[in-house]
């Protein structure tokens, strides 16, 4: 019962922050508030990396922009002059494609956003394991190094090729039909429903991490992080879990870009920008590194107050800004911070001091 | 043949030759000393028989299967334990979990049982759960089991280290000098703790500078000096042993 409790006050929080924005007239803050719960749902699997298994990652805008650039590109590609190609019908023949007409009335023939969505996810387990196998042997600064390497790689390329729209990005990307009649738009009409998905997913996304956590290989993961020697002794396999650990959570990040991708209806550069990554990092930092509710916690508040532009152009900088207190003042997180136990410590010390000068 | 062979075992340094060509076996069932001056070796042999840094030379045999060139988890799974000269516990994790993480090879729920919680990995995690436990009582740690590793005594902390490396149920234990920076109360317990541990089955490999407690409890002793093996023997020969008396207290 004391594993539901979490989860049973945070659907309660979820519903009861939809009855507020019904009853007040606030519902546009819904918009803002589905934006951060897959933002959300990136930062936790972040948390598991760097704060359980104790590997960071500066590229995880870059699995986000995998998820989200080919769903769209996917999406939205028109392979109607290919239709004669023996692996466009192939693909047709398999139900992997939808026709649909575009707003001038041509014929669109595009791959389905299921089939589109889980081709973008299996390629950002591919290419996270791909380049999970070299860099994960580096440590610390090093591995920070290479993983921002790799998100800078992956910014650059969406910029530069004219599949995935250079500077504009891609836009008009179709809503992502679900089962029970559902789909994921930004349409107006369907803000509540969407604001439902969108923490839907990010619930179950949670549940499944906590459960990780709390396991053998949970256990294996911290113990990688606290003593990869003695891990490793012990008959862990440190290099297979923790290039395990770091696909999961690159296939995080990619789910979170393909919902959002569909929402927004477009993706553009910006959200496979370094500034994303280190704003990712940020936040599990705020959060408290192994804490996955303060990652969720603060991943919801910073991302919202940063959708809603309460810091303004200088956005980025704030993040920066957080960055660096956090690491001076609360490296465990601001919900580590308890004032009254940092007085009476402090208090404590004065005291001390005084009787031993 | 030996549960433990190794055979011209070489480890080189840059110009250091930390190993130099030590040959030696541990029968079944007996608990073996490894000793020397600081800077013989003895660390370094033990890095090489669980595989933490390869050897440039010579053969590790365990159970009959050569490990040498086998990474230390791989080994690990084979059955051969280890603990640590400096203790490393897991920080952040309760003595239980700590002693559920000797227990990995000994299950087997991967990522994806994991996150789903499916029946047959709770099942796992209460059987883990009460084998811990079980072993922790047999040392007199159970009031501890809630308690984070790295927060009890230091004696406590060996005493879980041990209980770790006992949960992975080895035929063979290497113990880093188990009885560094205990009193002499505590390094008698420790004693009886290799003695019962080997009643039990396994054998045991020790490297220790207390001569008191090796010559107490082990069958066998090596010596090792500037990395060659300079006697082996049963420990009341050792003690007589002109060359080892002169590396001990010089000429």
């Amino acid at each position: 019962m004391r594993r539901l409790l979490p989860i049973c006050l945070l659907i309660g929080a979820v519903v009861a922050v939809q009855l507020v924005t019904e009853v007040s007239d606030t519902r546009y803050y819904l918009t803002q508030l589905t934006m951060a719960a897959y933002y959300c749902l990136l930062i936790i699997g972040l948390s598991v990396l760097m704060g359980y298994a104790g590997q960071i990652s500066l590229g995880h805008a870059g699995f986000f922009a995998i998820g989200g650039y080919l769903s769209a590109a996917l999406t939205t590609h028109n392979l109607i002059e290919y239709n004669q190609a023996g692996l466009v019908q192939a693909l047709q023949q398999l139900g992997l494609l939808v026709s649909t007409q575009d707003i001038y009335g041509s014929s669109l023939l595009v791959v389905a956003p299921w089939a589109a969505a889980l081709a973008a996810v299996c390629a950002a387990a591919l290419i996270a394991w791909l380049l999970g196998i070299p860099v994960l042997k580096l440590k610390g600064h090093y591995l920070a190094m290479a993983t921002l390497g790799f998100g800078i790689i992956v910014y650059r390329v969406a910029l530069a090729s004219s599949y995935f729209g250079e500077a504009d990005g891609i836009s008009e990307v179709p809503p992502f039909q679900l089962p029970f009649g559902l789909a994921v738009s930004g349409d107006f009409s369907a803000r509540v429903e969407n604001y439902y998905i969108a923490w839907g997913v990010l619930i179950i996304g949670l549940i499944l991490l906590r459960n990780l956590i709390d396991s053998r290989v949970g256990r294996a993961l911290r113990a990688i992080h606290a003593a990869p020697e003695a891990a490793e002794a012990m008959g862990v396999d440190t290099a297979r879990f923790k290039l395990k650990v770091f696909v999961i959570s690159a296939v995080y990040a990619a789910v979170a870009g393909v919902f959002l991708t569909h929402y927004n209806g477009g993706i553009g550069p910006s959200e496979a920008g370094v500034m994303k990554s280190v704003r990712y990092v940020a936040i599990v930092a705020v959060g408290g590194m192994a804490n996955l509710n303060g990652a969720l916690l603060m991943g919801v508040v910073l991302s919202f107050m940063s959708l809603r532009g309460v810091f303004g152009t200088y956005d980025d900088a704030v993040f920066g800004l957080i960055l660096i207190v956090i690491m001076l003042f609360a490296p465990k997180g601001v919900l580590s911070l308890n004032p009254l136990a940092r007085v009476r410590a402090t208090i404590g010390r004065r005291r001390l001091s005084r009787e031993g000068g | 043949m030996a549960l433990l062979e190794l055979r011209g075992l070489h480890k080189r340094f840059g110009g250091l030759h930390a190993v130099n060509d030590v040959s030696f076996g541990v029968e079944r069932g007996l608990i073996k000393a490894v000793i020397g001056p600081n800077g013989a070796g003895k660390t370094t042999l033990f890095n090489l028989i669980t595989g933490t840094v390869p050897a440039s030379g010579g053969q590790v045999l365990f159970a009959e299967s050569d490990i040498s060139r086998k990474k230390p988890h791989q080994i690990a799974s084979l059955g051969l334990a280890r603990t640590f000269q400096n203790i490393k516990l897991f920080s952040d994790m309760s003595v239980l979990e700590n002693v559920m993480v000797g227990l990995h090879v000994r299950s087997r729920t991967g990522f994806i049982g994991s996150m789903l919680r499916m029946p047959a990995g709770r099942r796992e995690e209460r059987r883990l759960r009460v084998q811990a436990l079980q072993l922790l009582d047999r040392l007199g740690l159970s009031d501890f089991a809630d308690c984070e590793a790295t927060s009890l005594a230091f004696g406590q902390q060996r005493a879980v280290e041990l209980a770790r490396a006992m949960a992975l149920q080895p035929s063979l234990l290497l113990l880093d000098e188990p009885a560094a920076g205990l009193n002499i109360y505590e390094t008698a317990e420790v004693g009886r703790l290799i003695s019962s541990i080997r009643e039990q089955g396994v054998t045991v490999l020790l490297v220790e500078h207390d001569m008191s407690l090796v010559m107490d409890i082990s069958d066998e002793v090596v010596v090792l000096s500037f990395g060659k093996k300079i006697a082996e023997d049963v420990p009341q020969s050792i003690q007589q042993n002109d060359e080892v008396i002169r590396v001990y207290l010089g000429e």
